[in-house]
């Protein structure tokens, strides 16, 4: 007998426990199987279905959020791991009517398309410009955030944009 | 169109208007069909293994230790679906397409891996996956073609006898000059000519790789009748579909047909959709028959998405392709003859290959004057997947043949690849390979030296020739090279094609959020990242002579909007844009023929306001208060609100002929030079795109921030097919469908793509504008493998130019100077 997902038996194995963790700003703690990835977490269980799946295997970036204020692939993240973390995804990071900078600099420059990696873009691009990173990193930094349409130029342009530099 | 093409400064098209759907896009408040609200099951497929058989039947295997329980499950297989159709007693099991030899579910003989066999759907999306590997297919294995490339054993024939035709899908003949007088006329251009150059191309499938996977939600509405009891309701029903998808007129034929509904008995909905390139043409229609057939077994909402692996594994891909050239040219480097052959794999089923054939067909020798031409297109079948629709369609890979050859060309001649298309290219008043005369005022030479000139085309050679010389002397592994393409792309559909779509677009009357009178564009055409409703938006505004914010964009549903076609072709901007600019004057004709609109609401200062290119024409521009005004009133008009309606016209001149493959294949082209600056590391044999130049001629630019995100991601999309993106198959099985193994350009990846536009308006685009989808898909691979060619000093003549298809080339060409 096989099973095409391995983190499936793993992920139904142990029985459900508490896990705490502040999303968003907000304390949360669920009673969920430990080994659920954070991503199916975050959109069946919490409704937050902003942070996308594009591979499920930590190649695309599009379920990109911050744990701990560090962009990780939710994909590839056991919920038990963010026990006691702080999780930021994109519907943290407007606050009340007010776009993120970043947010602001996608709009202006073009930097969404069809706009189904853009989520985890920004949060990775918001992550360089709430750590003051510098422009001639953005190339590096985003480099496991993949889009398939823009080529990356107008990308580049609104995190320089949003970073107070032009590249 | 009259001359309606001069903009003001008060005109929204031409500007780099934003999105107005980018804020739900950068905050993540847009829904993807995965993220809609959803109550029901889940449904997934169980696929063939092997390339080819024949079903003898299905075991569900004991799931009890693993948590399956098959009483919890619905199944369906192709023996729920009646075997001719209550309508016109065809086989309902045939996707609807160009030809009716794909079924949504194999009934007997299978063609590929990964098709279809039986459907499943349970309430847990975890145990479904656990349980799809619990039916066991059982088969007898027939002879598969595995190779496109070889011609098939009797066995192997699939499609047509066997011989020359065996597996043959499409045949076309492009045929000009000595060509059309018979074989020794043709073999004589090649016996008199100072230069004959010969090449065989190769290109691989590639993945579209969309970032969200394919997925549709399926519902049913039937009687209380037929709520429970035989799978197929005796009362009349209703079939609605949500999903990912292109081009929603497509699913809605396909699933009529399947489900031997009436037009009006079948709705289809787009959802958000992010990324196509083509992708999601034709394979939305068999997962919404899938979802369909679950939803109606269950009589509850059923939603199908695909996860990467399936998505990339058994869904269309471009087609691998393989073409043979010789060109017969004289002393000076004019072609005087073009001798191509060019086979393209289509996969197990013919989907759309006829007509990626005829697109490849009709670009392949380009923007050149050639006196005398053949080119001999097949499509064949191979067992594997079929190959379908990807950006370009069929085009990128002739492109790359042909443009790759004029390099060999020039070398041979001993003259400058730029040179060679210099002496080569059409002025105004030529004729393309299949007797298209462009009369449109182009200057080829003159764009392509503008590019030449933006990319630094000379110096760089100076500088490259003189770097190598040095590397070569000091023992350096890098090498530079400098490498151009040039070549046209027609939008709009083939030929006849758009004639036989008659598209259709509505514009109504509305109110908007703001209370006050406005419109509503009615079309078929989906956002799919390209930028349609920013575009459609502004040509609606400026034709009206409306603010931005009184133009909304109806949802792609197909009980709401016309049939304007499909989401293809490069064709929504200018095919589709030109419709909605001629609804939005009828509208307004109506508005004034119904009296809500007169002579006393003309505007009174109408050179100093923006307004209607078309009512320009007409003289009539009419103050926006009281625009607004009136389509408040016929919004809420006795007997629904009033509409303007354009249907397509073809723009006059000649036709196509599609036996001959002469005459008008597109009403317009737009004509691009791209130039590719690369280094290749000689002890890695990695290429690094260093420079790019991708500038075209695309009669208006509607949107300038959209229009070169457009060609910058085309562009990188195409650096992935020409250095990374392999698709590897082993027994008509891909080995890598994920992102881990399949490797798609990243930032890292690829330079800032410096985008040039040139505008010579087209009359039947509006403002003048002309399809752009498609064209940066067409140029940066033979431009790429030309400046590493130059570089390394080796005709690399397949895609991808992968770090070990550089080195086995090399140390070929080096080992071959060796023993000679």
């Amino acid at each position: 007998m096989t099973v095409s997902h391995p983190h499936t038996h793993l992920a139904d194995a142990v029985a459900p426990q508490p896990v705490s963790f502040t999303l968003n700003g907000d304390a949360k703690t669920l009673n969920v199987r430990p080994f659920r990835r954070l991503l199916d977490v975050l959109r069946t269980d919490l409704a937050l279905p902003g942070t996308k799946e594009g591979c499920g295997e930590g190649e695309c970036g599009a379920c990109s959020v911050l744990i701990d204020g560090e962009p990780v692939n939710a994909c590839l993240v056991p919920v038990i791991q963010c026990d006691g973390a702080t999780v930021v995804t994109i519907e943290g990071l407007a606050s009340h009517a007010a776009l993120h900078p970043v947010q602001e600099a996608f709009v202006a420059h073009g930097g969404a398309q069809c706009g189904i990696c853009t989520p985890g873009m920004v949060v990775t691009a918001a992550w360089m410009a709430d750590n003051k990173m510098n422009a001639a990193a953005i190339r590096e930094k985003l480099s496991g955030n993949i889009c398939r349409c823009t080529g990356y130029s107008a990308i580049v342009n609104s995190v320089a944009a949003a970073l107070g530099e032009s590249e | 169109m009259p001359d309606g093409n001069q903009l003001s400064k008060d005109h929204r098209v031409g500007k780099s208007i934003p999105r107005p759907d980018a804020k739900v896009k950068v905050t993540g408040a847009l829904h993807y069909v995965d993220d809609l609200p959803f109550e029901g099951l889940y449904g997934a497929t169980v696929r063939t293994k092997t390339a080819r058989g024949r079903m003898t039947g299905l075991r569900f295997k004991d799931g009890v230790d693993v948590g399956v329980d098959w009483r919890e499950f619905a199944v369906v297989t192709a023996n729920d679906i009646p075997r001719t159709s209550k309508l016109d007693g065809i086989d309902p099991n045939q996707v609807m397409l160009i030809d009716r030899d794909q079924p949504f579910l194999v009934r007997d003989e299978f063609r590929h891996v990964g098709e279809p066999v039986c459907l499943l759907a349970h309430p847990d999306p975890e145990v479904l996956r656990r349980a799809v590997d619990l039916v066991e297919i059982k088969t007898e294995s027939l002879p598969a073609v595995l190779d496109y490339r070889q011609p098939p054993t009797d066995a192997q024939v699939q499609r047509g006898e066997p011989g020359p035709d065996a597996n043959l899908f499409k045949r076309i003949v492009v045929s000009k000059g000595a060509a059309d007088e018979g074989d020794d006329a043709f073999s004589k251009v090649f016996e008199d000519a100072a230069h004959i150059v010969s090449g065989t191309y190769e290109t691989q499938a590639q993945e579209q790789c969309y970032i969200e996977p394919n997925g549709i939600i399926a519902r049913v509405e039937v009687s209380e009748a037929d709520a429970q009891g035989a799978l197929w309701p005796a009362n009349p029903w209703k079939l609605i579909i949500e999903g990912s998808m292109q081009c929603p007129y497509y699913v809605h034929k396909a699933i009529t047909h399947l489900f031997q509904l009436p037009d009006d008995g079948v709705q289809i909905i787009q959802a958000a959709t992010g990324g196509g390139f083509g992708g999601k043409e034709d394979y939305p229609s068999i997962i919404s028959g899938h979802a369909g057939l679950l939803a109606l077994k269950t009589r509850q909402p059923v939603k199908l998405i695909y996860d990467r692996v399936e998505d990339m594994a058994f869904t269309t891909k471009r087609h691998p392709s393989r073409t043979h050239l010789r060109a017969a040219l004289d002393a000076d480097g004019k072609l005087l003859g073009i001798d191509m052959d060019v086979t393209l794999d289509g996969g197990a089923y013919l989907t759309l290959s006829p007509v990626v054939l005829s697109r490849g067909a009709i670009h392949a020798v380009g923007p050149y004057r050639v006196p005398h031409v053949r080119v001999h297109n097949r499509a064949v079948l191979s067992n594997t997947p079929p190959h379908g629709a990807f950006r370009g369609f069929g085009a990128p890979q002739t492109v790359f043949a042909f443009e790759r050859h004029l390099d060999r060309c020039a070398r041979e001649v001993g003259i400058d690849p730029v040179e060679l298309r210099r002496r080569n290219l059409i002025i105004r008043g030529d004729a393309l390979a299949i007797s298209q005369r462009i009369d449109e005022p182009i200057e080829l030479h003159k764009w392509m030296d503008e590019a030449l000139t933006a990319g630094k085309y000379e110096e760089r050679r100076a500088a490259h020739a003189a770097f190598n010389e040095a590397a070569e002397t000091s023992g350096s592994p890098l090498r530079r090279g400098v490498g151009v393409a040039t070549f046209m792309h027609g939008a709009g559909f083939t030929g006849s094609g758009e004639d036989y779509l008659a598209s259709e677009v509505m514009i109504r009357a509305a109110v908007g959020a703001d209370g006050l009178g406005g419109v509503e564009v009615c079309t078929a055409n989906t956002e799919i990242g390209q930028g349609a409703i920013t575009i459609f938006t502004q040509i609606a505004a400026d034709a009206l002579g409306l603010p931005l914010s009184a133009v909304q964009i109806a949802k792609p549903d197909t009980d709401q909007v016309p049939n304007s076609g499909p989401t293809v072709a490069s064709r929504t901007s200018m095919v589709v844009g030109h419709l909605v600019a001629r609804a939005s004057d009828d509208l307004v004709r109506k508005l004034e023929s119904q009296g809500t609109l007169s002579d006393g609401d003309l505007h009174p200062n109408p050179d100093d306001d923006r307004a209607s290119a078309l009512s320009d024409a007409r003289g009539r521009k009419f103050e926006p208060t009281a625009l607004r005004g009136a389509l408040a009133t016929a919004a809420a008009q006795d007997g629904g609100a009033l509409e303007g309606w354009a249907t397509y016209q073809r723009p006059p001149g000649g036709k196509w002929n599609d036996v001959t493959y002469k005459g008008i294949a597109y009403g317009t082209y737009a004509w691009a030079t791209y130039l590719a600056d690369v280094e290749v590391d000689l002890t890695t044999f990695e290429t690094r795109i260093t420079d790019f130049v991708a500038s075209q001629e695309i009669g208006r630019v509607l949107n300038p921030l959209l229009a070169e995100g457009q060609i910058q991601g085309g562009v990188v999309q195409a650096m992935g097919w020409a250095l990374l993106e392999d698709t590897v198959y082993k027994d008509g099985r891909i080995t890598n469908p994920n992102m881990t193994n399949y490797v798609v350009p990243t930032f890292a990846d690829v330079p800032d793509v410096q985008v040039l536009f040139q505008e010579s308006p087209y009359a039947y685009g509006p403002w003048g504008a002309k399809g752009i989808g498609e064209l940066p898909m067409d140029g940066p691979a033979p431009a790429i493998l030309n400046a590493i060619s130059a570089a390394v000093g080796v005709e690399i003549d397949a895609l991808p130019a992968s770090p070990e298809r550089v080195m086995r080339a090399v140390l070929a060409a080096q080992s071959s100077e060796v023993s000679s």
